[in-house]
């Protein structure tokens, strides 16, 4: 195989030291409601709790029964009610209705709201305006990072992306600074700290706060791991909006993973039922597979079938002993390899269908040649089509989005015909999605510079200097240019390839797209770790409108150990896809260093 | 224990430890800071003020957390001061907060995530953590919260900001003035907490006219997208739209009015909704597609009573071999288009159901009008009428075949609905059926009668 592991592969941090955390904290908060009682649990909450709790554990700390939070009238006859969720206006409402109709009904009982990650001034203000402020007591859960296998934490915060890069709103990023701090009190402090863009310098401000104001906590540690890097989701849209083609990417684009699991329908698994299935290390099929490129799978697929015939095959001659002996130490594993095997060569057949089915060769050419920069009219021309033809509405605006970014915006011709059509195959409603695609810098109209920078100008003029810096930021967002083509050429993110791109044996991270283009986020890691800061990078910083918003901060300290220096962790702010920890994981390969990533789930 | 709160600021303000700044680092003095602490805590009793980092020390002596601590401190608080509540209410804080429950039991399992007060045998967590001192890692619960918390008014702006960070209610009622008020934001804005801005903003927005508050946050961008964020969520829109307005940012305005409709079920309230936002100031292009969507709506409402009527009548044909599945209200004009193309086809261009008409009324492109009329015709397999649509007479009277789409896409539709060989035939177009050929299985009978027409001598082709 292409990725073997390397021996000297430095040892991983135990991670699972967040989930006894989060249990043990979260058992503490149920032992505050001391007597039965039921617990709400709010939907999204589900899966990450199910991968640090079970049900027992719920039920030895005397919850009763357990309800999802649905805006319906409880039927608890609990004499106490939990409520286990996000920090969101409308589960306030929802409790607040519920305690208003008990005690309309003369009912008195005990309610708790226990929040996850934390709690919102905003949410205790509508309790207070609901008339229950004091008739519901209110806890944080601070489960802010999840460990969904050994080289991946994620911070499950689903509004994340558009809380902050669609509305601006700053409320996670606390969230983000406390669970970093909780990081370093764990496996100390880290040596070497890198960042980009503007919410990760805010956390790492707030971060810096939180370890002032708690000096002393981290100090004397070793640290564990050596590096960390803050990475924004908005320095690079372009590869979280390409098609992925890794195998793990694959099934996240067909199946949607959540939270490390993935549910197989009935066409995986060719029985009337559905399978949930954990994908992570563990499982040794997937393990070898989820970072190859699809094209591969398939071959070690069927050698993996034909090895475990040949293992079954060898019962054949054997006398009762031997076949004693193969029943008791080897037919287990092989079971569960072949159940393994199964369900992975079920996923491939029917992504293979669904595919094939799409014209998946055709986006994936329109992908790369968006990419690269060329047949601009025929690619355009294409996404006419997938909108006309009603396909999949994620996809057509995918593909809008990448057209827009790689050519700083979509001519204004093309944006009003694109734009109508979308509207005409999916609904006029989508009027508000093109409004928030714009705000957000993903899908914009090109606007001729200058008349921008001269109206800039003439409304500096007439405010004072402090609000026209204020303005000029205003401008500057309005404004801001992708120059996706210049930092491409800058990076080298299209590899000049001689021939075929062997993806048997791949040379560089492009290879988790099929040869065609480096993921600008990882190239960027690359780049400041090998020069341990962002040196000779002015240009490129300046391309992606990040000349202010890059740090870098070591100590000087030397007691991190040489093995802890070939660990990296990688904070994608606003989510971060399959494909980009795959090319990171080839990086540390490369390196004979580990990548580690923390994210919260990646955003679309 | 019974000071009332008044005589505790005189005893405070009048003492030596006044001088004490929460910096200090120097260790005496930062237990003589933590003694004030403690005092501090004593007022509202068990209310977890200040920074749960340091470790505290309650007037008895007792570490604040351990369980003789709680054990006291729930005694305590039966006979919590009265005379404080009173003087509190009155204050009308912001933050007023009614009391809590308190826990019954007085066992505290807090102690299992410290470090220092950790009973030695407790096999937890806290093990593996032991080489970092003091540090709480439960959440602050354990101990009930107490009502007074605007006790306090010497908190300085910065200070304030961080009790709000860390979810502490904290009272805002000081800042009064207009420029306390604003550099209450601009800690928190410098803070980048986003929670804690808006904390400030819902303060701000109670205690100031919206008119100043809206010139003040003009400014104040940050502080602004919290505001308006904030608003959309609590879904306050009149404020939201004031806001809008002030800023003289009237597409957001329209937007956000017309946003409102996806509340709306009932077609005809939703209908009349859309109406009002005709006019509003969208710009050029935003408002034809607002007006579409009136028109479109409009449509559906009177096709979907019109066909509801026939279907259940049950004698037109197509209703009764081809049931609808779902009605065609709020469907995208695609949708609507292949729905009147699949069910009234045939209509005069007058009717408000007919495909033409609709294609006319929305300007709808030749291409996604013939791709959806084949669509739905090759579903309903009249393929005369599939043949029909790449067929038009120029003005000497000579039929052609022509077709706006790439016929590969027109060779998968008629594939997917496995159009006759034949159709293609009629078509006469031999690019198509070659196409269509390498789409069978191979050796079937559709195979053969493609080759044997492909063969045939007697069609001329027209590529």
């Amino acid at each position: 195989m292409a990725f073997p592991h390397r021996l000297d592969a430095p040892e991983l941090p135990d991670f699972s030291m967040l989930k006894r955390l989060a249990r043990d904290q979260l058992i503490y908060l149920l032992e505050q409601l001391p007597g039965k009682k039921d617990l709400f649990i709010e939907a999204d909450l589900m899966s990450p709790l199910d991968r640090i709790a079970n049900v027992s554990i719920l039920k030895q700390h005397e919850v009763d029964k357990l309800y999802k939070v649905e805006n319906k009238p409880a039927v608890s006859s609990s004499e106490q009610l939990c409520f286990l969720v996000r920090p969101r206006i409308k589960n306030m409402r929802y409790v607040a209705s519920l305690v208003n109709a008990d005690k309309l009904a003369g009912r008195t009982r005990k309610y708790k709201v226990i929040f996850s990650p934390q709690k919102f001034h905003a949410c205790e203000m509508v309790l207070e305006e609901e008339g229950v402020y004091g008739d519901v007591s209110c806890d944080e859960w601070a489960f802010s990072l999840l460990p969904l296998d050994v080289d991946l934490l994620s911070m499950e915060l689903p509004e994340f992306f558009r809380d902050y890069f669609l509305e601006g709103d700053q409320r996670w990023i606390n969230t983000v600074a406390q669970a970093l701090h909780l990081l370093s009190t764990l496996y100390g402090p880290f040596p070497n700290c890198y960042g980009i863009g503007r919410c990760a310098k805010m956390s790492y401000e707030l971060w810096r706060t939180l370890e002032e104001e708690e000096d002393g906590e981290t100090k004397g540690r070793r640290p564990e791991i050596g590096h960390i890097f803050l990475l924004d989701r908005d320095v690079d849209f372009v590869t979280a909006l390409c098609s992925q083609v890794v195998y793990e990417g694959l099934v996240d684009d067909t199946f949607r993973i959540k939270c490390g699991s993935v549910d197989f329908g009935p066409e995986v698994t060719s029985s009337d039922r559905s399978l949930k299935v954990l994908l992570n290390a563990e499982d040794k099929v997937f393990n070898e597979i989820r970072n190859e490129h699809f094209s591969n799978v398939f071959g070690f697929l069927s050698q993996k079938a034909r090895n475990l015939q040949a293992q079954y095959d060898r019962r054949r001659g054997m006398d009762i002993k031997q076949m004693k002996n193969f029943v008791s130490q080897e037919l287990k594993g092989l079971k569960q390899e072949h159940r393994l095997l199964s369900v992975h060569i079920g996923a491939c057949e029917s992504i293979m269908k669904k595919k094939t089915k799409q014209d998946f060769q055709e986006l994936i050419k329109t992908e790369h040649a968006l990419l690269e920069g060329f047949n601009i009219r025929e690619s355009t021309s294409y996404i006419e089509e997938h909108i006309d033809r009603q396909v999949s509405p994620i996809e057509s605006l995918r593909l809008m989005c990448l057209l827009s970014i790689t050519e700083n915006g979509l001519i204004p011709k093309d944006y009003r015909s694109l734009k109508t059509q979308y509207l005409q195959s999916y609904g006029p409603e989508h009027l508000l999605t093109f409004s928030n695609l714009r705000r957000a810098g993903l899908l914009t109209e090109q606007a001729p510079g200058d008349t921008l920078t001269a109206v800039e100008s003439k409304v500096s003029k007439l405010v004072t200097d402090k609000a026209a810096g204020k303005i000029t930021d205003a401008f500057s967002s309005l404004a801001k240019r992708s120059n996706f083509r210049a930092i491409s050429k800058k990076l080298n993110l299209i590899p000049r390839v001689d021939g075929e791109y062997d993806l048997k044996v791949p040379r560089d991270m492009a290879y988790v797209f099929s040869g065609a283009y480096v993921p600008l986020s990882c190239r960027v890691i690359e780049q400041v770790l090998e020069r341990r800061s962002w040196q000779g990078l002015d240009e490129v910083l300046r391309l992606l409108n990040c000349s202010e918003l890059a740090f870098t901060d070591m100590t000087k300290e030397d007691k991190a150990s040489s093995e802890s220096l070939r660990l990296i962790l990688v904070v994608f702010l606003g989510g971060c896809t399959f494909s980009e920890i795959s090319a990171l994981r080839f990086l540390g390969r490369e390196k004979a260093s580990m990548m580690l990533f923390c994210c919260p789930p990646v955003a679309s | 224990m019974n000071r009332t709160k008044g005589d505790e600021e005189e005893y405070w303000n009048s003492s030596k430890f006044k001088a004490f700044t929460f910096d200090d680092e120097d260790d005496e003095l930062s237990q003589l800071k933590e003694s004030k602490r403690a005092v501090n805590s004593l007022r509202d009793f068990v209310d977890d003020d200040d920074d749960d980092d340091l470790e505290r020390v309650s007037w008895s002596g007792e570490p604040v957390g351990s369980i003789s601590w709680s054990i006291k401190e729930t005694a305590g608080n039966s006979g919590s001061n009265q005379e404080g509540r009173e003087q509190l209410k009155s204050r009308n804080s912001f933050s007023s907060y009614a009391q809590l429950p308190k826990p019954t039991s007085t066992y505290s399992l807090s102690s299992f995530f410290r470090g220092r007060t950790r009973p030695g045998s407790f096999q937890s967590l806290s093990d593996a953590l032991s080489d970092t001192p003091a540090k709480s890692y439960a959440p602050e619960l354990g101990r009930p919260k107490g009502e007074y918390r605007d006790y306090s008014n010497d908190w300085s702006p910065s200070d304030t900001v961080r009790r709000l960070r860390k979810g502490k209610a904290c009272s805002l009622e000081r800042f009064r003035s207009l420029q306390d008020k604003l550099q209450l934001l601009e800690e928190a804005v410098s803070m980048h907490d986003g929670n804690v801005i808006t904390a400030v903003l819902i303060f701000l927005k109670r205690t100031l006219s919206k008119e100043i508050l809206f010139r003040e946050l003009e400014v104040r961008q940050v502080a602004l997208r919290h505001l308006i964020h904030f608003l959309k969520e609590i879904g306050d829109q009149k404020l939201l739209l004031d806001l809008f307005r002030f800023l003289d940012r009237t597409e957001e305005l329209a937007l956000s009015h017309y946003r409102e409709h996806l509340n709306i079920q009932d077609p005809e309230k939703r209908k009349e909704f859309l109406k009002t936002c005709i006019g509003l100031p969208f710009s050029a292009e935003d408002s034809a597609h607002i007006q579409d969507h009136y028109t479109l709506l409009e449509r559906q409402i009177i096709i979907e009573a019109n066909d509801r009527h026939l279907e259940s009548a049950g004698q037109t044909e197509i209703f009764r071999k081809h049931p609808r599945k779902a009605s065609i209200l709020n469907m995208p004009l695609v949708t609507t288009l292949f729905y009147s193309c699949f069910y009234h086809y045939t209509e005069a261009e007058g009717t408000f159901s007919s495909p033409v008409n609709l294609k006319k009324t929305f300007k709808i492109p030749d291409k996604q009008y013939v791709l959806t009329a084949l669509a739905a015709r090759a579903k309903l397999r009249a393929w005369h009428d599939v043949d029909a649509l790449f067929t038009t007479k120029n003005w000497l009277g000579y039929t052609k075949k022509r077709a706006p789409i790439g016929f590969h896409r027109v060779v998968e539709i008629l594939h997917k609905n496995s159009a006759p060989v034949q159709t293609c035939r009629d078509l006469k177009d031999r690019q198509q059926l070659l196409a269509y050929r390498s789409k069978v299985d191979k050796g079937s009978a559709e195979e053969e009668k493609i080759d044997a027409i492909l063969n045939s001598s007697q069609i001329r082709w027209k590529n």
